[in-house]
């Protein structure tokens, strides 16, 4: 069994019929496996966030298949896709998706419970996610008490509850100032290096560089990469101490 | 680069020979701008013949020790309190490089600038993750904080340049430019490609 968490075959997505259609992505291929941080760059229109909500299982390709933890989304149903977003996928968005009437805890223990759990261990799992992006402390405040950054802390821990293990983030920083979004990149590549799959769209190429591998898109399709150098001449070398 | 300001301002510190300021010019600096013990020697004769260093005999072991002099300290001081002001565009190869592609009938620009945002963008990657790495120790040693902002320039020089592609790419096709040519165009072949770093 391959431990790839995401896989697209020529996976094709296109809006429209006719002479009107267009094409947002042809026939993308991608493999992200487990502790990968890979970034998705490319100009508006791309198709960057048509890669990701495909990924997701929010919307359907036109064309080709897409593999989450080796399971083919073409082959669920809605349910089964339902049951398989909430146990495996977690989603991070811009303007953080979160339930203003909830604490940071009610909002990450939510997609658990949703799932069936228990609500005293959905909170447990909730208070070990808050833990694991440092914000354990705020767990019993509302959204409107914390910062930006802080409300995107909540929806990441929300993203990984219950240990997910393919977390999508689609310009997750786009609202945060540069030390608040540094902060967020920083959490999601401790969460790649703990062992998750990770895709983060984004326009930023300072947040890119946190990634193993940048994809850039164009037109749809995927036009080059840049994949991060582990040779041990690295640019520049560390001081002597 | 300052070599001259930046050597003095090492012997401002201490006297030293010319190995000594060499290796504490690149520790300070991360190794950034590596310098060559001719380039040392060179500047030192020349610090001596302005009045600004002295030799102040040896240090036991052979090496010839340089001391700053009062008119050196105040070199060092004007320079310290002087902004960096470049009077004239640094010379910029990419910039060059992209004046001439677009002049040109044969050259792929789209081509060339996506050959250059990737490899800045790996330059961008192993400065963050090096960046990363430095920052983990959570050190207050002064070396680590100046290697620290050190690494911080080149990603934010990165980042720059990408950002500037990017702007290129866009403005290019909003005004409809052709700049994808024929296969048999000139390959693109980026400009900071090597393992050495170019600022």
């Amino acid at each position: 069994m391959s431990d790839q968490v995401l896989q697209l075959r020529k996976v094709c997505m296109t809006y429209g019929n006719g002479a009107n259609s267009v094409g947002a992505l042809r026939d993308i291929n991608l493999d992200v496996s487990a502790g990968e941080f890979v970034a998705v760059m490319g100009p508006s229109g791309s198709g960057k966030s048509s890669l990701l909500t495909l990924a997701g299982g929010l919307e359907k390709a036109t064309s080709g298949d897409i593999y989450v933890e080796n399971t083919p989304l073409g082959a669920l149903n809605i349910n089964e896709l339902a049951r398989l977003r909430r146990r495996a996928i977690g989603y991070v968005f811009q303007d953080f998706n979160l339930v203003p009437s909830l604490t940071a805890v009610e909002n990450v223990a939510l997609p658990r419970e949703l799932d069936g759990v228990p609500s005293r261990k959905a909170r447990r799992q909730a208070m070990d996610a808050l833990r694991s992006v440092g914000i354990d402390k705020l767990a019993d405040r509302f959204m409107d008490q914390i910062s930006g950054g802080q409300r995107q802390r909540v929806a990441i821990a929300r993203a990984i509850v219950g240990q997910r293990r393919l977390i999508l983030a689609d310009e997750p920083t786009g609202a945060l100032d540069t030390a608040s979004g540094d902060g967020i990149m920083e959490v999601l590549r401790h969460r790649a290096d703990a062992g998750c799959a990770v895709v983060l769209v984004t326009h930023e190429a300072r947040h890119a560089g946190w990634a193993d591998r940048v994809l850039f898109l164009k037109d749809g399709r995927i036009v080059d990469q840049a994949a991060q150098s582990y040779d041990p001449t690295d640019l520049l070398e560390l001081p002597a101490n | 680069m300052s070599i001259r300001h930046s050597l003095l301002a090492l012997l401002h510190d201490q006297p030293m020979y010319g190995y000594q300021l060499r290796s504490e010019f690149e520790e300070r600096t991360g190794s950034t701008w590596p310098l060559n013990i001719g380039q040392v020697y060179t500047t030192l004769d020349r610090l001596e013949r302005d009045g600004l260093a002295v030799k102040d005999g040896d240090d036991g072991e052979g090496h010839v020790v340089y001391r700053i002099t009062a008119s050196g300290k105040t070199e060092v001081s004007q320079w310290f309190a002087a902004p960096v002001v470049a009077t004239n565009p640094p010379r910029n190869e990419l910039a060059i490089k992209l004046s001439l592609a677009m002049t040109l009938d044969n050259v792929d620009v789209e081509m060339l600038l996506q050959a250059q945002r990737t490899a800045s963008m790996r330059n961008l990657q192993t400065y963050t993750r090096q960046r990363r790495e430095a920052a983990k120790s959570d050190s207050n040693d002064s070396q680590d904080v100046a290697w620290i902002l050190v690494l911080d320039s080149l990603v934010f020089g990165a980042e720059a340049e990408i950002r500037w592609l990017d702007h290129c790419e866009g403005w290019l096709r909003k005004h409809r430019f052709r700049t994808s040519k024929s296969p048999a165009s000139h390959a693109a072949e980026p400009t900071n490609a090597t393992k050495e770093p170019t600022r």
